[in-house]
């Protein structure tokens, strides 16, 4: 297919979204990400029955506490997809890329950089 | 066990205002069991704090500690030669842990970082109910195992009231009447003659209605 996506996401694999947990959005934004996306099987598709559906509410959790600390939950996005589908990861890829540039950069990198 | 919720991460930053230095303390116990405060919440915490006041701009050290237990005095000194560095301490353990921690920290303010809510069991995953209000005086003997206590919304110790209509109670459609569980368990253990007793007006005096209240066993006492 050779599909592109923007080289600016780097790719973390976890065994399921239902691994993700709080924390580790959370860290990644305070080491510096400018976003986070999570991308799960189709809901309904979990190997692990709601290891999906646990992910969201997680995003959701994540979202809150960045509107809340002020660098904006809009950040974190939640997508759905089958492995299979290599072009709707390629589209997703590129929506949270548009998102993230529309944002700007992650405020807290800022601060540190001129802290520093 | 003690069963609390997590506070807003806005009120505990209005707390901490103006600190340079903040220990955020969790306890290994119920509140992790309740995931409000165990060392997963603290690093949720101590994550949203550091990024806040990064964000304000200010330059405020966050440090993570959970403690085994935070109601007894073996634990809490475990920080003694660290807690006086700090400009507050934020304690996810239930009311008694922070109030215990404010007992032998006087130094450095301690802020409550969960909502203590009632003593209860973990009915499923993120569902904790409440089965037990402490009134010292237990009648679980009597009533098959049920607490009319805790479980009924009227305390009622000869129940149901009126307002209980097809085993719901009447403050609440979607909630049991304790009375009808009451009345099902003694039937299924085929002690409905316990049902029948009269149940006299119960002591309140070993309940909060007699003030703040304690256990002396001089039997452990060293
Ligand atoms: S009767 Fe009293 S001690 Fe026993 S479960 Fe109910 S509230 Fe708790
Ligand atoms: S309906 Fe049942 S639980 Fe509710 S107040 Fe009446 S006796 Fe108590």
């Amino acid at each position: 297919m050779r599909l592109t996506y923007p080289t600016s996401i780097k790719i973390v694999r976890v065994p399921c979204t239902g691994k993700v947990d709080i924390i580790h959005m959370l860290r990644a934004f305070e080491k510096g990400a400018d976003g986070v996306c999570v991308i799960g099987c189709m809901e309904g598709d979990c190997h692990f029955k709601s290891g999906n559906f646990r992910a969201r509410k997680r995003v959701e959790q994540v979202q809150k506490i960045l509107t809340t600390v002020g660098i904006g939950g809009d950040r974190v996005k939640m997508y759905n997809l089958s492995s299979g589908e290599g072009p709707t990861f390629a589209r997703y890829a590129n929506e949270i890329h548009e998102i993230i540039m529309e944002l700007g950069p992650n405020p807290i990198k800022l601060k540190k950089k001129q802290a520093a | 066990m003690i069963v609390a919720d997590k506070k807003p991460v806005e009120e505990i930053i209005e707390y901490v205002q103006g600190c340079k230095k903040i220990l955020v303390l969790g306890c290994n116990e119920c509140v992790t069991v309740c995931e409000a405060g165990g060392k997963k919440e603290v690093g949720v915490l101590a994550s949203a704090l550091r990024m806040y006041f990064l964000n304000q701009g200010e330059d405020v050290k966050i440090d993570e500690v959970t403690l085994e237990r935070q109601c007894d005095h073996e634990y809490l000194e475990e920080i003694r030669d660290v807690a006086d560095e700090y400009d507050a301490i934020v304690s996810l353990a239930c009311g008694v842990g922070v109030q215990f921690m404010a007992e032998k920290y006087h130094s450095v303010p301690i802020y409550p970082g969960v909502n203590t809510c009632f003593l209860g069991a973990t009915e499923q995953r993120g569902l904790w109910t409440e089965r037990c209000q402490a009134c010292g005086n237990c009648m679980l003997a009597i009533t098959g195992g049920i607490c009319p206590v805790s479980r009924c919304a009227k305390r009622i110790l000869n129940g149901p009231c009126g307002g209980s209509s097809n085993g719901k109670c009447e403050i609440d459609s979607n909630l049991d009447c304790a009375w009808q569980l009451i009345i099902d368990r003694l039937k299924a253990l085929g002690r409905l003659e316990d049902y029948e007793k009269i149940c006299s007006i119960k002591d309140w005096s070993t309940d909060r209605a007699g003030g703040p209240r304690k256990v002396v066993r001089e039997d452990v006492q060293i």
